[in-house]
């Protein structure tokens, strides 16, 4: 019964392929990432942004605040827990909501362990920065996986390393003969068995998407056509001047990521994104994407 | 574009469409993701996938293609609405503004509620396969009343959960996520062309919950 739960909840997420999830903070933005053809909302008190501006300890939202937007929309509201508290999972799974992000913008609670997720009855999506990351996760029971990059930012480059980083390394198991797969396993900290079948399949087992300093249209027509399954667009849209037009402009580039005419016409116009920050330059401890492991 | 006389469409704009292609492919029909308007010239028959309704509801609005399918129905297209596509599909939304309104059905959207009342199991539809189908839902909408000219093709406790008029079939499960290839060969049958009948429950040996990354863009 737990496998068959798990695939139900693989498949739940193969649901929102082609789509885009928007970082909400307020009833009236999730509103608004509604309207403008969200496929879901993450529901948080502070955006990325916000939370690498003001510092400090950064946990789960609170239930209330989750429950109200909950109430609001029908699309699916996900909400973040602090990576290893897994009290934090229980809280969002007694609520009913519907996914977890076991999230790096938070907090980690724990520096040593994730959130064993087998033991929990709805889906978790978790971060990674390459195919080691990505199988630890899955094998821990997350049914969905989505790149880290660098949150808070409006800077790609970080999604885009850890995106093409993990086409890398699938590309290179692919290409191996069984005998060497048991290493690549082992230096790559992949299960063994998870390493066949992602070399069978020649992509992740689960859906990826895109995460971490998505800021334009092109943004995330750049993520479709390295291969994501979708995006989440955390500061990028509410910290622009324009946040419906923005929204709307960030789903016909998802959903047309094939197509310069349409991506052209959705970058039109869009006033000012979101300021960015150069990561190269950015100290390690100030960087999420080092959190978890 | 060339259009492919005979080819069924899977509306590809969000949600389940990789998983109908592959069944599509089984089939031995030509399937062809839909995102733009004149994607639809020639077509037989065009699925509406699962995923999430509101959500496609808006992106056929923003992207001018629901009016785009209204004109292909009158036309003559064959429809197939799985879950959010049932839901998009149908003339009465309990509780809820209907969307394209084709089919003479009421459904409740998340009827069975959340995530966690999803679930796998098998039965019945005598009309589309001899043998029971293994079947998917996932949060699933209920069919709760059918109209005159609507035959339900399976019925479940308090619910219809599949039916059809002449031109559209509405499935608020997943065949698409199950070995079974029987509906899909019901629809392509449905929309006139020519696949071998389905004589049992029409069970792919060689399909696994995997097999439609084969259609995905890096596989």
């Amino acid at each position: 019964m737990v496998e068959n739960r798990y695939l139900l909840n693989v498949q739940l997420a193969q649901m929102l392929k082609g789509g885009v999830i928007m970082d909400v903070v307020t009833v009236e933005h999730a509103q608004i990432a509604q309207e403008a053809g969200a496929v879901a909302v993450m529901a948080l008190e502070r955006v990325p942004a916000d939370i690498r501006k003001q510092g400090g300890v950064a946990r789960m939202s609170d239930p209330g605040l989750i429950r109200a937007i909950k109430e609001t929309v029908t699309i699916p509201v996900m909400a973040k827990a602090r990576i290893g508290h897994f009290v934090e999972a229980q809280i969002l799974q007694a609520m009913n909501i519907d996914y977890i992000d076991e999230s790096e913008v938070l907090t980690p609670a724990d520096e040593e362990y994730h959130i064993d997720k087998t033991g929990f009855a709805i889906p978790f999506v978790c971060g990674a920065r390459n195919l080691g990351e990505a199988a630890r996760r899955i094998a821990e029971g997350a049914a969905m996986i989505r790149t880290k990059g660098e949150a808070g930012t409006g800077n790609v480059v970080e999604a885009v390393r850890h995106m093409r980083t993990m086409n890398r390394e699938i590309r290179q198991l692919a290409g191996l003969p069984t005998e060497e797969v048991m290493s690549f396993a082992k230096i790559n900290g992949i299960p063994y068995e998870l390493a066949l079948e992602i070399r069978k399949l020649g992509r992740l087992p689960v859906v990826n998407f895109a995460a971490g300093g998505i800021a334009t249209p092109a943004d995330a027509a750049l993520m479709m056509q390295l291969g994501c399954d979708g995006v989440f667009v955390g500061s990028g849209i509410f910290k622009s001047s324009d946040p419906a037009a923005r929204a709307r402009a960030i789903v016909k580039a998802t959903a047309y990521f094939n197509d310069p005419e349409q991506l052209l016409a959705a970058s039109m116009n869009l006033g000012e994104s979101m300021p960015g920050l150069d990561v190269a330059h950015m100290p390690e401890r100030e960087r999420l994407a080092g959190r978890g492991w | 574009m060339s259009a492919t006389v005979g080819a069924v469409g899977v509306l590809d704009l969000q949600g389940g469409v990789q998983e109908h292609l592959d069944h599509l492919q089984r089939i031995g029909v030509t399937g062809r993701p839909v995102k733009r308007a004149v994607e639809l010239a020639g077509l037989a028959g065009l699925i509406i996938p699962g995923g999430e309704s509101t959500c496609l509801a808006r992106l056929l609005t923003i992207f001018g293609l629901r009016a785009a399918i209204e004109q292909a129905y009158d036309k003559g297209l064959n429809l197939w609405g799985t879950c959010a596509g049932a839901i998009l599909l149908a003339r009465e939304n309990v509780g809820e503004a209907s969307f394209l309104g084709l089919i003479d059905i009421a459904v409740n959207r998340n009827a069975f509620g959340s995530q966690l009342d999803s679930f796998h199991c098998t039965a019945l539809a005598p009309a589309v396969a001899r043998e029971p189908l293994p079947l998917t839902f996932i949060r699933a909408p209920k069919i709760v009343r059918i109209g005159a000219g609507v035959r339900a093709l399976l019925s479940l406790d308090d619910y219809v959960a599949a039916a059809e008029d002449a031109r559209i079939l509405v499935t608020v499960f997943h065949p698409e996520l199950t070995p079974s290839l029987a509906f899909h060969r019901y629809f392509a049958h449905k929309c006139g062309l020519n696949v071998a009948e389905a004589d049992d429950a029409d069970l792919d040996p060689g399909w696994t919950p995997h097999s439609w990354t084969r259609f995905s863009p890096h596989a």
